[in-house]
């Protein structure tokens, strides 16, 4: 590879109140390469993109543009400069069509060129080999098909560097495949694509060349010569090795990342007794922008973990809710023990031991101004012992949380510590403490890994496995297949709305949980 | 009911409802503009205020209509100005900035109107209407409707303009993507807080000329509170209007037929209690909002601040 880089950065140094989040890189993107950033949450991938994409400043070091400093102070300036970013989140309005989202930014003023920006959008469908409808609205599209309009629009003006952050999370196993072609397309065509990802798998299904990023830094590369003569084992381990240097002292993390779905379930479950919870025919009305349940029904045994797949938006949140108590079904019912629940509310359905883990931390789940103590006790408020007569008594409630701080390994200044100041680790920590307490029975799990660095996945990973060994009945959502195969017993797939299939985990359970995502196979 | 309905009552409850409407349809127009774009502006009272009263003294110095209404609008948009900075730039909480400005527009324009007038009212000359040739020999529903100030036609004019500029324009698209989803806005290299200003500004332009219209052509006289709610007959009617510009024109012609029948009543004398007669307006508003404010449609990000990187 003896082509100049088109987009180069040196020493970029980006500092957060208490964190730096990157340190001192430098980098090289060549066009005609798939150059993947690879590294766990917190590694500072998505920083440096903010500071290619000119949403972040850089408070030191320099970035090249075909080898002319440049400095990138907006969105704007970024395009400008011929890079075309996609964020892991869809940044397109819902409400406007495909045509009118890829015009939008176009111009301030003027009026819109309709019949050229048609031309251009089938210049591009071509290109890519996508097909879509100009004149859908944008929130009537999947997921897979919204991230195929980001694309055409970072690529719109001919931009020679498309960044793609964490483009895959929200993609089917087919729209992985998919996005995949539409990258080596345009690396054919000269493009440098940036990719960034936390799997290891993909970085080296797609990758020419490879960068690790670990705790903000640059640890290390594997360029494409040496990459091609790697097989995938050799080339996981060698990336396994740069970002832990031994992996001896970092096995669970390391497998974490490699996510090889170790199946850690061996324990056969005692289905001849009564399930523990019985779903039946759950079914929820839905508001614009959400997925309602349609007729979502399974039997759950104490001691079993019951995976669920599928893309997120697919009525996973509902299930949750439904599953809590948060939210009425419209029809159907939920038995607990023998005992028809569905229609009383969360604390009832606590006081039965049912649980409830959301994946909205800091929303839904915490009060971020309140103290540790505070959220530990949330759902209990009143509960003798800790309250008489409506008072609260502070001394039994903090020293309540000291427990559970030193039972759960909560990393926090005190108990009295605002949950917000903590990390989302420790948050989901908190949050585990307090829903599993000693009269739990069944817990329901939403997306419990969504957002945590390796260590803090690897850890409520094995609380949930402990939880399970010890007897509790577990719902556990997830969008992550590796968590499912690892944690699961059976797994299910929602697809808009429905529960498709529950299957035994076992060899090959990928290819067809796949489909069902897909909703091609019922 | 018979002696009432004479060719007479109708024209002039048409006519009044005409120029009660014109500037809530300004309002709420610019009202529509503002939500478009992800501000609710509750500070809309007082642009019109000020804008009532900045006209009324630029028409009563000058003697020029034009010149009135041209410093309604800019007296508006100064009001709008301090919202722009307080809610957009600086990204204070709009609801309370709103009421802020609102309150302090009242009070200033009471202040300065006292200074200046001290406890006279003066005057205008009766505005001149401008009779659309043709249209305006119409029985009854003609000299109604068809015989106004030009500032009426130009009002009813902007709404298939605004319309336009909303479906057909990058101006509406980033309008649209600001209050939607201001970070796609962003990312697309579009300034959301300069979007925004220019929103709010738009806003204080309209309401302040609906404001000015109120003063000169409406009552001929700047009284302090003169505008008695009609910014937020303005929001309510944008808010039904979910971004259809042809629908505040509904909106304000019932709104108008109220507010005019409330006059009319008065004027002919029927024998029900005056406060009775003057709650029929937010009745209306009442009943409107209660049967289609259901779902109001309003834009996700109304009300947000938006911060470049935050979610």
């Amino acid at each position: 590879m003896g082509k100049a880089p088109v987009l180069s950065l040196r020493g970029v140094t980006k500092r957060f109140p208490g964190v730096i989040a990157n340190d001192n890189i430098s980098l090289d993107f060549r066009a005609g390469e798939i150059h993947v950033l690879l590294g766990e949450n917190g590694a500072g991938k998505s920083t440096l993109i903010g500071v290619l994409a000119g949403m972040q400043q850089p408070d030191a070091g320099e970035i090249l543009s075909h080898g002319r400093a440049v400095r990138i102070g907006s969105p704007r300036e970024s395009l400008g400069l011929g890079i075309g970013t996609v964020f892991q989140h869809v940044l397109l309005v819902p409400s406007l069509t495909v045509l009118e989202n890829l015009m939008l930014g176009r111009g301030r003023a003027s009026r819109l060129d309709r019949a050229g920006t048609l031309r251009r959008f089938h210049d591009l469908s071509q290109a890519l080999a996508v097909s879509l409808d100009p004149e859908a609205k944008l929130g009537a599209l999947s997921l897979g098909q919204q991230q195929q309009v980001e694309i055409m629009r970072a690529l719109w003006r001919g931009e020679g560097v498309l960044i793609l952050d964490e483009p895959t999370s929200m993609l089917t196993p087919q729209g992985v495949r998919e996005l995949g072609e539409v990258m080596r397309r345009l690396r054919g065509q000269g493009v440098a694509v940036i990719f960034i990802t936390h799997k290891l798998r993909e970085a080296y299904e797609f990758g020419d060349r490879i960068s690790v990023l670990r705790l903000g830094r640059l640890v290390g590369q594997l360029g494409p010569e040496r990459l091609s003569a790697m097989n995938q084992e050799q080339a996981t381990d060698e990336v396994i090795r740069l970002m832990f240097g031994s992996p001896s002292g970092h096995q669970g993390e390391a497998e974490t990342l490699a996510g090889r779905g170790i199946r850690r379930r061996a324990g056969i479950i005692d289905r001849s007794g009564e399930a523990i919870l019985r779903a039946r025919d759950l079914s929820t009305v839905a508001e614009t922008g959400e997925c309602p349940l349609r007729e979502v029904g399974f039997d759950l045994w104490p001691g079993e973990v019951l995976g669920i797949a599928g893309v997120d938006g697919n009525g996973q949140k509902h299930l949750a809710e439904v599953l809590a108590g948060q939210r009425m079904a419209a029809q159907g019912s939920i038995r607990l023990g023998g005992v028809e629940i569905g229609g009383t509310d969360v604390g009832a359905r606590r006081r039965m031991g049912l649980r409830y883990i959301t994946d909205e931390r800091l929303g839904e789940g915490t009060v971020q101004p309140f103290s540790v103590a505070t959220n530990l006790v949330m759902k209990e408020i009143g509960v003798a012992g800790l309250w008489r007569h409506g008072v609260s008594l502070w001394g039994r409630i903090h020293g309540h949380a000291r427990e559970r701080i030193r039972e759960f390994d909560i990393r926090t200044p005190s108990e009295r510590t605002p949950v917000g100041r903590l990390s989302g680790g420790n948050i989901q920590k908190v949050l585990l403490a307090r829903e599993l307490g000693s009269a739990a029975r069944v817990v329901i799990f939403n997306k419990p890994t969504y957002g945590l660095d390796l260590q803090n996945t690897k850890l409520a990973r094995d609380r949930i496995r402990e939880g399970a060994d010890a007897g509790l009945a577990t719902v556990l959502i997830s969008t992550e297949l590796d968590e499912l195969i690892e944690l699961a017993d059976r797994i299910g797939v929602m697809f808009q709305g429905r529960l498709a299939g529950i299957i035994d985990n076992r060899e090959g359970v990928e290819q067809r949980i796949g489909l069902l995502m897909t909703g091609a196979a019922a | 009911m018979e002696t009432l309905l004479t060719p007479a009552f109708v024209t002039a409850l048409l006519f009044g409802a005409v120029t009660a409407g014109v500037p809530l349809l300004l309002a709420g127009l610019g009202e529509q503009v503002s939500e478009k774009a992800g501000v609710l502006n509750i500070g809309i009272e007082g642009m019109m205020l000020a804008g009532a009263y900045a006209g009324f003294v630029a028409a009563y110095y000058s003697g020029s209509f034009l010149a009135g209404f041209v410093a309604g609008g800019l007296g508006g948009a100064g009001v709008a100005a301090l919202m722009a900075l307080f809610c957009v730039r600086l990204g204070m909480n709009q609801i309370v900035i709103g009421i802020a400005l609102t309150l302090g527009a009242e009070g200033l324009t009471a202040l300065l109107h006292h200074f200046q007038f001290s406890r006279s009212y003066p005057r205008l000359d009766a505005a001149p209407a401008l009779a659309l040739p043709g249209l305006a020999e119409i029985p009854i529903v003609g000299p109604a409707l068809f015989s106004h100030h030009w500032l009426v036609y130009l009002a009813v004019l902007l709404v298939p303009l605004l319309a336009w500029v909303f479906r057909r324009t990058h101006l509406g698209l980033n309008l649209e993507a600001a209050g939607q989803m201001p970070a796609a806005l962003d990312a697309a290299g579009i300034g959301v807080l300069a979007t925004r200003t220019f929103a709010v500004l738009a806003t204080g332009f309209l309401a302040g000329m609906g404001g000015a219209y109120m003063a000169n052509v409406g009552a001929g006289l700047f009284v302090p509170f003169m505008t008695g709610g009609a910014g937020f007959m303005g929001i309510v009617l944008a808010m039904l209007a979910r971004g259809r510009p042809s629908w505040v024109l509904v909106g304000s012609i019932v709104f108008g037929l109220s507010l005019s029948l409330t006059t009319a009543f008065q004027v002919a004398g029927v024998n029900v209690p005056t406060d009775v007669v003057q709650m029929l307006p937010f009745l209306m508003v009442m009943l409107m909002l209660v049967l289609f404010a259901r779902h109001s449609g309003l834009p996700p990000a109304l009300g947000l601040p938006y911060v470049r990187g935050s979610r």
